[in-house]
């Protein structure tokens, strides 16, 4: 009994603005799902700033050491690999927890995502290549641990810039096929992490990140199968009628 | 037999500290209470603490430089950005973990194929040596680097001392292996204990040195306490640390790096800007505090004239 009223309650608020027949109790709760939505994104934006106030911080206050450009170019990929695994942790949560207002997270955790990618992308590129675009090239076609980093990088581009709600409407389902593209940047980047952890014989951060890739992967394979198979068998049928 | 001639890099005599200002310097430190040692030192002294809080160049050091007009890396640097995995894989972990570790008494034991083998109090290997202060670039297989003011003596002399035969064709280290007081050492991180080599003619070579300490002071235990190996024209890894071993074998030894990734190490290791690291070019460096990675790598770390004679007729592309 309980069971069932909070899953209803769940689905009323997720689907609210369809105009399904609201009444005082559930209006209530609506306003109650807004606040956890606001409080939950507010959450993100101090988690994810969190790292970043850090380490500009540490750059003019000097705790980052004699060496402040690894530092950041670490924390920075690192930060990254962690809010694409924390996006693609949103629809398991979705699912597990029957609360759909988790949806409304995701957005704003992949743009931080990218923003970290970005960054990450712009401390190399500024640091180490020193604004040379042949070595930056150079780097990117002889280097597999680069180019991989750098393909999860350009892959996640177009992700960041279709985000808005008007993108969404536009695309359509080649909206959520594009955005399909987070699973490859996600593993890229984890081969990336691993290749260069692997230089310095010390690989268990890139394992664990690797792991939770492939729990959150393997999560969603059950309903790629059962779609597909839906698929196999709409168009057996259409071929039959 | 090596003949020394005059290079670039060489220091000149009026740079060496004499043997009997450092020997009575170590005497003076053993015995004399704190402020006696610091004042026969003229405030450079002994603990590693003060430089390490001053974080001040030692006067003495002020005005030095490279023989190429280099700028040398302040003491904090040197001493709190370290690759010594026994005490941790990030570059704070030494100076962070490496209080416990003891580096006195210290006992080193010479093997294999010498005259006189045995087990060497670090204080007789130390007696008979000239001690020098030694600038070096460490340049590190990472593509950073530092100039280090080093302290110690030429591996040559010890090596002199204890008669390598004939089937010495190479030198094999090892680092101490005390789990309990070298935290990564329960990991498997590496294969324990470290160990590194070097072909006997690049052992003998007056550039490679046996460090005890830096700026002048005793090495702290995250620079490789109390002995340790520096051969300036490879990558930094193979400069051993804390060596308690050093045998005089047939055969090329296996370095840990190469044991551990033989890919991307190899047991030369010299440094040479035209042979990349599969993940990164070794053809620019970081040359630390600057931000940017746009100094350029010098054949052999800028020790070319000394030391290419060494490798005459190898493929350096093959022999990594």
């Amino acid at each position: 009994m309980a069971m069932q009223r909070k899953s209803l309650t769940f689905t009323q608020a997720w689907t609210f603005t369809a105009g399904s027949k609201l009444h005082s109790s559930i209006g209530s709760n609506i306003v109650i799902q807004k606040h956890q939505i606001l409080v939950c994104k507010i959450g993100i934006w101090i988690a994810a700033l969190s790292p970043g106030s850090w380490l500009v911080a540490g750059l003019f206050l000097g705790w980052l050491g004699p060496n402040p450009v690894e530092t950041l170019t670490h924390i920075t990929g690192m930060t990254t690999l962690v809010l694409l695994l924390v996006t693609l942790s949103i629809t398991p949560l979705r699912r597990i927890t029957g609360w759909n207002g988790a949806i409304r997270l995701r957005r704003p955790l992949g743009l931080f995502a990218f923003f970290y990618a970005l960054v990450h992308f712009n401390i190399w590129f500024v640091f180490d290549q020193v604004f040379n675009w042949r070595w930056m090239v150079e780097d990117i076609m002889e280097r597999p641990y680069i180019t991989v980093g750098f393909s999860a990088f350009v892959i996640l581009i177009p992700l960041a810039l279709t985000s808005t709600k008007g993108w969404m409407r536009r695309l359509g389902v080649r909206w959520t096929k594009l955005h399909r593209g987070i699973y490859f940047a996600a593993t890229l980047g984890v081969v990336h992490f691993y290749w260069l952890a692997q230089s310095k014989a010390d690989v268990r951060l890139p394992l664990l990140l690797g792991l939770c890739l492939s729990l959150l992967l393997l999560y969603r394979v059950p309903g790629w199968l059962e779609r597909r198979q839906r698929m196999i068998a709409r168009s057996q049928g259409s071929n039959i009628r | 037999m090596i003949i020394r001639s005059k290079k670039a890099s060489d220091i000149s005599s009026s740079e060496i500290t004499p043997p009997e200002i450092y020997l009575g310097r170590r005497r003076f430190i053993r015995d004399a209470g704190l402020g006696l040692a610091t004042l026969a030192l003229g405030g450079t002294a002994l603990p590693n603490e003060i430089t390490a809080q001053s974080q001040e160049i030692p006067p003495r050091f002020r005005n030095l430089k490279s023989e190429l007009g280099e700028e040398l890396n302040s003491y904090r640097d040197i001493t709190t950005y370290n690759n010594f995995y026994e005490f941790g894989t990030d570059k704070r972990d030494p100076s962070r973990n490496s209080g416990e570790f003891e580096p006195q008494p210290w006992t080193v034991s010479i093997e294999g194929h010498v005259n006189k083998p045995g087990n060497y109090e670090l204080d007789d290997i130390l007696a008979p040596v000239t001690m020098e202060d030694r600038i070096y670039r460490l340049r590190c297989v990472e593509a950073w680097s530092m100039v280090i003011p080093w302290y110690g003596f030429p591996l040559a002399e010890l090596i002199k001392r204890v008669e390598p035969t004939g089937n010495a064709k190479f030198v094999r280290f090892e680092t101490v292996y005390r789990p309990e007081q070298m935290p990564y050492q329960k990991t498997g991180v590496l294969p324990w204990p470290y160990v590194e080599g070097l072909r006997m003619d690049e052992a003998m070579h007056p550039l490679t040195t046996l460090v005890t300490g830096v700026y002048g002071t005793e090495l702290p235990n995250q620079n490789g306490a109390p002995l340790r190996l520096i051969i300036p024209w490879k990558y930094g890894f193979k400069g051993i640390k804390s060596i308690v071993k050093i045998e005089f074998v047939e055969e090329m030894p296996t370095n840990t790096w190469k044991m551990a990734n033989s890919f991307e190490y190899g047991f030369y290791s010299n440094v040479n800007p035209e042979v990349s690291h599969p993940r990164w070019s070794q053809a620019r460096e970081r040359r630390l505090p600057s931000l940017f990675k746009s100094h350029e790598t010098l054949m052999f770390n800028g020790y070319a004239e000394e030391v290419s004679h060494l490798y005459a007729g190898m493929d350096l592309h093959r022999w990594k």
